[in-house]
Order: C-alpha cells, then sequence, then structure tokens
C-alpha cells in the first residue's frame, strides 16, 4: 500500500475530486486521467475534465477475503462504475441501506479508503453510494 | 453585515436506538429516552470520520450557495475528533471542494461550539473585505466512553455554511452576534485518550446554562430583542433536555425551538449539532423571519447570534438538499456489536 | 527463422514444500529438464527465468542468474522475465525467439514461485500488483476480486450459473488426481464447491486456484537438430503474444480477453491450424471463471456457450476436446512464475505420449494459454509432435 505520503497526494484531483482529462483532438474522455491519447498519440491534447462522479453498475462484488490493508473494513463491495460520461472505473459501493444490482444509478461520495496502522496516513478516496 | 450565502449538513445513515446500548449495560431503555429526550443517534461508517462528514457538507453547501468555490478565502474546520491530531482537516476539505490555494484554512478545537466560532471568525473577515467568502464547519464524530451516559447521545454529523458580505447573495443575515466564556472544566479530553471525561452534574449548571444564558442575555441587550421577536430559537443540544430546560428560563415557548432540536433523533453531533438545528431552521424559514442561536462548547464558552432570513432563500431552495432528507433517507440500524466495530472497538491487528 | 523444439521437460511436484526454498526447487526441476535433454550444462548458451514476485514472496530479486549459477551453467547470459502470471509463458516466447533468430542453439527457460513462506493475506497484496496498482491493488480490490467482477458480468451477460463455474473445478480436480506433480489429488463434487468459503462474490475457495511452490524448466533448441537430443521433439508451431489495459475497467468488454483473441488469432494463422485440429489444451484457469473465458476467447466455443460445455463434460479427458488434463492452475496448483512453463510441460507429455493415466489418446496437436494478470498480457503456444 501507499506508505508514501507523496504517492497519494500526486493523484489528489483525481481520487478526491474525480478530475480526468479529455484529449481536444478527438474528444475522448478519460477517468484516471492519463497522458497519452489511445487515439491520437503524439498528436494528443490532454485538458482537465470534471467528472460529475454519477454512473451505473457494470458489475459487482462482495470482497470476502481482502488484501493485507484491508482487514478491517471486509466484507466490502466493489463495483465496475460506468461513469455518466463514458469511461468505466472500479470503486467501493459504500452500504447505503439499499442492494447494488447491475444497471442500478450511483453518485460519488467522499470516504477514508485506506489507514496506515495507528500512526500512518489516512487516505481519502471516492465511493460510489446508489441513488 | 454578514450574512449566510449557502449552507449544507450531512448525517451518517447508521442508527443506534436507546434499547440497544442499555441492553448491553442493563440500564432501563425507558427512563434514559425520558431523562434525556433521545430515542437513537448516529453512528458514522467504518470509511466515515470529521473530515468526510466536513466534505459532504461543504460540497452540500457551495452547491447551495452557487458561488465558485475558488472565491473562498477562508476555511474553518471545527471539531473535537479531528482525523489527525497534528495535520489540519481543513486542507483536505479545501482539496476536495476545489477552493483553489488562495486561502487562510485553520482547524478549530472548542468542544461542541468550534463551527459557531468559525461562523464568527468568517464574518469578521468578510466584513472587513480581507475576503469574499468564508467556509465554518462543524463536523464530529464524537466519542462516549462505553456504558458512561454519553454513549446514549455521541453522534456524527456536520454544518457547512458559506459566510459573505454581499447583502443580494445573502439567505440570511447575521444582525449581531457575541459570545460569553470562561474557563470552567467541565469536559475534556487529553491528548492520546480515546475518551472523554466530564465533570457530571458540573457540566449543567455552572457550565451549560449560565454560558447559554450569558451569552443570550448579552445579546438581547445589545439588540434590543426579546425572545418574543424570534420565530425560531436553535440552542446546543447535547441531549434533547436542556435546550428545552434553558429556553424555557430565556421565556422562549416550545414551538419556537422544535423545529431546531435534532438530537432526540441523531444525537449530539457536537460541533455539528448547533450548525445542523440552524440548518434544519433555514430549511423552512421564511423571509423576514428571525432565528436565535446560542451554541455551547465546554471548557467553556458560547456565540449567539441573531439571525434575519432574507428573501434570496426561496429563490436558493431549488438547490438545497434539506435536513429532513438527510436523517430521514434510508436510515441503517445497527446493532451494538456492529457499533463496536464501526467505531474501531474490535481491534483486528 | 528457423524451427523451435523443445528437447527436455522438467517439474517438480507442485504444493506445499515446506522444506524446499526457491533455489532447490529450480534446482530440482532444472536437473530433470537438462537429463532428459541429454545435454550437459557446458551446452546451455543462455537462460530464461521466469518468476513473478520472488522478492516480494522471498526477498530475493535478480532470479535468472541464481537459477543459471544453480544448474551450474557458468558465466552465460541469464535474464529474468517479468510479466504477473503469464512470466512463464513470455519468458519461453523469449527462449523461442533466441533459438529461431539463429543467436542460439541450446536455450534454458525455467520459471518458478516459492509462495508458501508469506501469509495468504501477504500472498493476496503480492498478487494485487499483477492488476492496476494505482486505481486497483490501492482500493483494497484483490485479484479474485476482478475475476468476480468479469464472472458476475459473464453471468449477467449469458446466464451463466454458480455451478458451472463449480463444474470447471471439478473437471480440473478429477484431472489432478492423475497427476503425480499437482497440488491436489482429490476428486470434488460440485456441491464441494458451492459450499466453500467465499472469497470474493460469486468466487468461492474452490473456485480459486491455490497458493503454490513449484518449478518447471524446459530445454529448448533448433529442430534440425533436436533429433540428435531426444527422439521426440515437440515442435513449438507457434509462439504468440498480445497486451491490453492493466486496468480491467478500461478494456471495452469484461465477459471477453482481447488479448487472448488476438494472440490466439496469430497463433492459429502461424501454425496453420484451426481451433478444432487442436487435441489437447492446457489453459489459465486461475479461477473458474478464467476457464470458460479462455475456452470461448480461443475459438473453441461460442461467447456464452463455455459454461454449459464445462457443465455438459465436453472438455473432460478425451472426450470433445481435452481441457487441462495436468489440472490446471486450479488442480495442479498455481506457482505463478512456473505456471506458464509447466503448462508446455504438460503438452510436451501429452504428445510424447507420456502422460500416463491422463493420456490424451492420439494426442497430435496441443496448445497451451498463460494469462497476465487480469488480462493484461496473454501468451498462446501451440505445439505438435515434431515426426
Amino acid at each position: 500500500m501507499e506508505k508514501a505520503s507523496a504517492s497519494a497526494w500526486r493523484k489528489f484531483n483525481a481520487r478526491y475530486n474525480m478530475i480526468g482529462n479529455v484529449c481536444k483532438t478527438c474528444n475522448t474522455k478519460y477517468f484516471p486521467p492519463r497522458i497519452v491519447c489511445k487515439n491520437c498519440g503524439r498528436n494528443t491534447k490532454m485538458e482537465e475534465y470534471q467528472f460529475s462522479g454519477k454512473g451505473e453498475i457494470f458489475s459487482f462484488t462482495k470482497i470476502h477475503v481482502p488484501s493485507e490493508a484491508f482487514k478491517e473494513s471486509a466484507p466490502y463491495v466493489i463495483g465496475v462504475i460506468k461513469l455518466e460520461e463514458g469511461p468505466m472505473i472500479e470503486g467501493h459501493i459504500v452500504d447505503s441501506g439499499k442492494e447494488p444490482q447491475i444497471g442500478a444509478k450511483v453518485k460519488q461520495v467522499f470516504r477514508r479508503m485506506y489507514t496506515d496502522g495507528e500512526e500512518g496516513l489516512i487516505t481519502y478516496h471516492f465511493k460510489f453510494e446508489l441513488i | 453585515m454578514a450574512g449566510i450565502v449557502g449552507y449544507g449538513v450531512h448525517v451518517p445513515r447508521y442508527r443506534i436506538k436507546v434499547e440497544e446500548i442499555a441492553k448491553v449495560w442493563n440500564d432501563d431503555p425507558e427512563s434514559i429516552k425520558k431523562g434525556l429526550n433521545i430515542t437513537e443517534k448516529s453512528v458514522p461508517g467504518i470509511d466515515e470520520d470529521a473530515a468526510t462528514i466536513a466534505v459532504e457538507a461543504a460540497r452540500r453547501a457551495v452547491d447551495h450557495s452557487g458561488i465558485n468555490a475558488n472565491e473562498i478565502g477562508a476555511l474553518y474546520v471545527g471539531s473535537e475528533s479531528h482525523p489527525y491530531a497534528v495535520k489540519p482537516t481543513s486542507t483536505i476539505v479545501s482539496q476536495a471542494i476545489r477552493t483553489g490555494h488562495k486561502l487562510t484554512a485553520a482547524d478549530l478545537e472548542f468542544a461542541c461550539k468550534a463551527g459557531t466560532a468559525g461562523i464568527q471568525m468568517c464574518a469578521g473577515l468578510v466584513d472587513s473585505k480581507m475576503i469574499k467568502y468564508g467556509m465554518a464547519i462543524g463536523s464530529d464524530t464524537s466519542q462516549g466512553r462505553p456504558s458512561d451516559a454519553l454513549e446514549y447521545t455521541a453522534s456524527a454529523g456536520g454544518g457547512a455554511f458559506i459566510i459573505g458580505s454581499d447583502k443580494s447573495e445573502q439567505i440570511a443575515e447575521i444582525l449581531k452576534t457575541t459570545s460569553y466564556t470562561s474557563d470552567t472544566p467541565d469536559f475534556w479530553r487529553r491528548e492520546g485518550a480515546a475518551f472523554p471525561s466530564h465533570g457530571g452534574r458540573f457540566t449543567g449548571e455552572p457550565a451549560y446554562f449560565k454560558h447559554i444564558t450569558n451569552a443570550t442575555k448579552q445579546l438581547f441587550e445589545m439588540t434590543g430583542f426579546k425572545a418574543s421577536d424570534f420565530n425560531y430559537a436553535v440552542f446546543h443540544q447535547p441531549n434533547g433536555k436542556f435546550p428545552i430546560v434553558v429556553s424555557k428560563a430565556l421565556g422562549f415557548e416550545e414551538k419556537q425551538i422544535k423545529d431546531g432540536l435534532l438530537t432526540p433523533v441523531i444525537g449530539n453531533t457536537y460541533s455539528g449539532a448547533s450548525m445542523l438545528g440552524l440548518a434544519a431552521v433555514l430549511d423552512i424559514a421564511k423571509p423576514n423571519e428571525k432565528i436565535l442561536l446560542t451554541s455551547f462548547g465546554s471548557g467553556a464558552g458560547s456565540d449567539s447570534f441573531a439571525i434575519e432570513v432574507k428573501d434570496k432563500i426561496d429563490e436558493k431552495r431549488g438547490k438545497l438538499t434539506k435536513v429532513s432528507d438527510i436523517i430521514n433517507t434510508r436510515k441503517i440500524y445497527i446493532d451494538y456489536s456492529t457499533y463496536l466495530k464501526n467505531r474501531g472497538g474490535i481491534k483486528k491487528r | 527463422m528457423r524451427d523451435v523444439a523443445i528437447i527436455g521437460i522438467g517439474l517438480t511436484k507442485f504444493g506445499e514444500r515446506w522444506e524446499h526454498g526457491m533455489r532447490e526447487l529450480m534446482a530440482e526441476a532444472g536437473v530433470k529438464a537438462i537429463t532428459d535433454a541429454n545435454i550437459g550444462s557446458k551446452d546451455v548458451e543462455i537462460v530464461y527465468g521466469s518468476t513473478m514476485a520472488s522478492g516480494r514472496f522471498v526477498g530475493q530479486e535478480h532470479m535468472a542468474a541464481l537459477l543459471a549459477d544453480q544448474l551450474g551453467f557458468k558465466n552465460i547470459p541469464a535474464v529474468r522475465i517479468e510479466n504477473a502470471c503469464a512470466s512463464g509463458g513470455s519468458a519461453l516466447r523469449q527462449g523461442y525467439m533466441a533459438v529461431a533468430s539463429g543467436m542460439h542453439n541450446i536455450v534454458v527457460v525455467g520459471g518458478v514461485e516459492k509462495m508458501t513462506d508469506v501469509t495468504t493475506s501477504e500472498a493476496t497484496t503480492a498478487l494485487g500488483g499483477a492488476g492496476d496498482q494505482e486505481w486497483e491493488l490501492s482500493q483494497g480490490i484483490t485479484f479474485p476480486g476482478l475475476y468476480a467482477l468479469m464472472a458476475k458480468r459473464h453471468m449477467h451477460e449469458y446466464g451463466t450459473t454458480e455451478e458451472q463455474l463449480a463444474s470447471v473445478a471439478v473437471k480440473n480436480h478429477e484431472n489432478a488426481a492423475k497427476n503425480e506433480y499437482a497440488q491436489f489429488r482429490k476428486p470434488i463434487s460440485i456441491q464441494d464447491v458451492l459450499k466453500s468459503k467465499v472469497v470474493a462474490e460469486p468466487l468461492k475457495v474452490f473456485d480459486c486456484s491455490p497458493i503454490s511452490d513449484g518449478a518447471a524448466v524446459v530445454v529448448l533448441a533448433p529442430l534440425e537438430i533436436a533429433k540428435k537430443y531426444n527422439d521426440t521433439p515437440i515442435k513449438i508451431a507457434a509462439s504468440a503474444q498480445a497486451s491490453d489495459t492493466l486496468g480491467l475497467s478500461e478494456r471495452e468488454s469484461l465477459t471477453e480477453l482481447k488479448a487472448t483473441k488476438i494472440a490466439a488469432a496469430n497463433a492459429y494463422k502461424n501454425a496453420g491450424v484451426k481451433p478444432s485440429d487442436i487435441n489437447v489444451v492446457e489453459v489459465h484457469d486461475c479461477f473458474t471463471i478464467a476457464e470458460i473465458l479462455a475456452i470461448e476467447d480461443l475459438g473453441f466455443y461460442e461467447k456464452g456457450k463455455a459454461a454449459k460445455a464445462i457443465f455438459d463434460g465436453e472438455t473432460k479427458l478425451n472426450s470433445k476436446l481435452s481441457v487441462n488434463t495436468s489440472g490446471g492452475l486450479k488442480g495442479c496448483g498455481h506457482p505463478v512464475g512456473a505456471t506458464g512453463i509447466k503448462q508446455a510441460v504438460e503438452i510436451t507429455m501429452q504428445l510424447r505420449g507420456e502422460a500416463k493415466e491422463r493420456q490424451v489418446n492420439g494426442a497430435e496437436i496441443g496448445m497451451t494459454h498463460n494469462v497476465g494478470g487480469s488480462g493484461a498480457t496473454a501468451v498462446v503456444h501451440i505445439m505438435k509432435r515434431a515426426n
């Protein structure tokens, strides 16, 4: 996991605010953001793009056996979310008193992602909640 | 003078009932419900803390206000449960609502009144024209020692207010504000301690009642208002009973305080409590109505405000997420063991 | 380009090898392979080694030089190939290219993983590095979690059932029971799978390949001189590889591995064969859903039709198409860096007619399919009896 604070900090725009980017050459939107457009290669012209954080569940699973860093929070639900702007992204689906289903609408919420023990960094991240 | 340009609140979905806690400690739930005037309280999820609650409230406040977040010049987060001992919550909120970097930010702590202290600081800054807008947040995931009376009330929630001086943007104007402060050790938590300690009945008369009463009377003197001049009154609400008692002593009637009294159904959200109470009243208030708000923070102090509702309030309601929508939608009732897990009481390592 | 043949194979028993570390496992498989190839240590010109995460599992990087040294191949070039779970298949392809190009004659390709020296959750974390660290692993999305997301979508799109998923494990355990090198030697039932502990819904423990120790080694030579070393050299008729996005959600579909489809299409073209020509195939069944996706994407079944076919027994030993006769990753075990090479060892045994109880009758053409991550790498090899 990310024990180095710099590696979390570099991605705050995307992780806190769902800021991706858009290639002005072909108008393709990307989340997470990337440097080189898949269509345009060296003619890429990227600009920051604010995603709405809304989308729908494309697939989901409940993880019962977690990785080392997520022992405290298991079980937790992970979804592949199709964002309304097009791209798909994986993310946590928080408990909101509704059972997740493929096709169900979700929106982003702001939550803790990972806590590095008693003394380390707390990382925050978007997660998704059923509307 | 300065006024409220927008506001937003957040309360976690989880609830635990008095009966569920009472069962664990062999208490009589009926006498607790009656004694504290509370039926259930909110509980944060395992991935929620004062920062995440502050962010959710702040985002709703920005949406409601219609302002551009990068015009916020000051951001204060009041809490007694900041996630870090050293490292500000306010910078996390700033990043998450995209204020940009040209702003001053600080974390505040004054038990349950750190949120209203932030409103006063923002009011000073906007009235002196040092900044265009200030944001004040009160947000807590408060702790109550297991089996202590506080365990029935200590809950989670928060509210965010955007303060600006341009009257054309205000949904409500702060007519006057005043504070009453003294060194009164009624409640405290030392560095590293998991739970707060308190002076039992000492938290009542010499602390809560004395400070709220004196601050409110100061406000009456400054403004010439009396209790009956206000349509609504919101007092800090550590339980469901104290605000009723103090409001009567100050000459208010029950109808003036009922709309801002949330503790009976969500518990005491500490720094969030006065903010949530004010938000609940603003949700229904009509132009030209007057609101009295008096907070209380142990240690101890009270901030009192006379607030007048403006015409703009109706226009901005379209983008408002109401307190009642947040606290009544898809509540999830949990048992005591889930409560313990959510509060980090079960150590896996 | 020269034709390339496998002239020697060596395999350790897969499983929990408490008494053996990484170097002992490499030596065990390596000595078997050079003995089988009937070569001396001095004949070997270059070594390609594969391990996915020896640094995470045992703290040892720089594995290829260690492999060369442990086998006494003094001072020859040694190169480690890391391509997640497709490290073995990728290393085999590098060895193939070294011989085909004419650069080297005798080449050793060896893979190993020593996984049981760490806890399950540490292993889960290490394997998670095969996915997208910044957007998958960092959110606590495990490897079973990624395949569970694919399984859930496959169930949604094609009506695939948990019983059908389970039937993959049942079939592979049945084959593993006949394989002396396999980690699991006990047949299981559909009910055993369905009742096992949930890992990531809908996948249960018995839907997942195990954590294993093991090593596999092959020796390659130009086909023209292969007979000098071995009576039944196995020709590598095609070696193809493709890549895709590391992140699962960036793909166009969750129910197919595009890298597999592209690698397979190239392999069929280069070998001049079609799916129906293949008699035996080792596919990458890290999870039960992965075998279903694999035999669809390799062209053996139409999309959405494989799960029922497996459930109906069409891919059992010596039925319509013999799939994972070794027991696959699921039954034989999955020491990650060794897996791709073990697949080549199994197909070599089958084509030589040395697979004993699990021999596919009249096997002439075989295939291996090795996947890295959730599909970011796929390597396909087609092999034929050379005579």
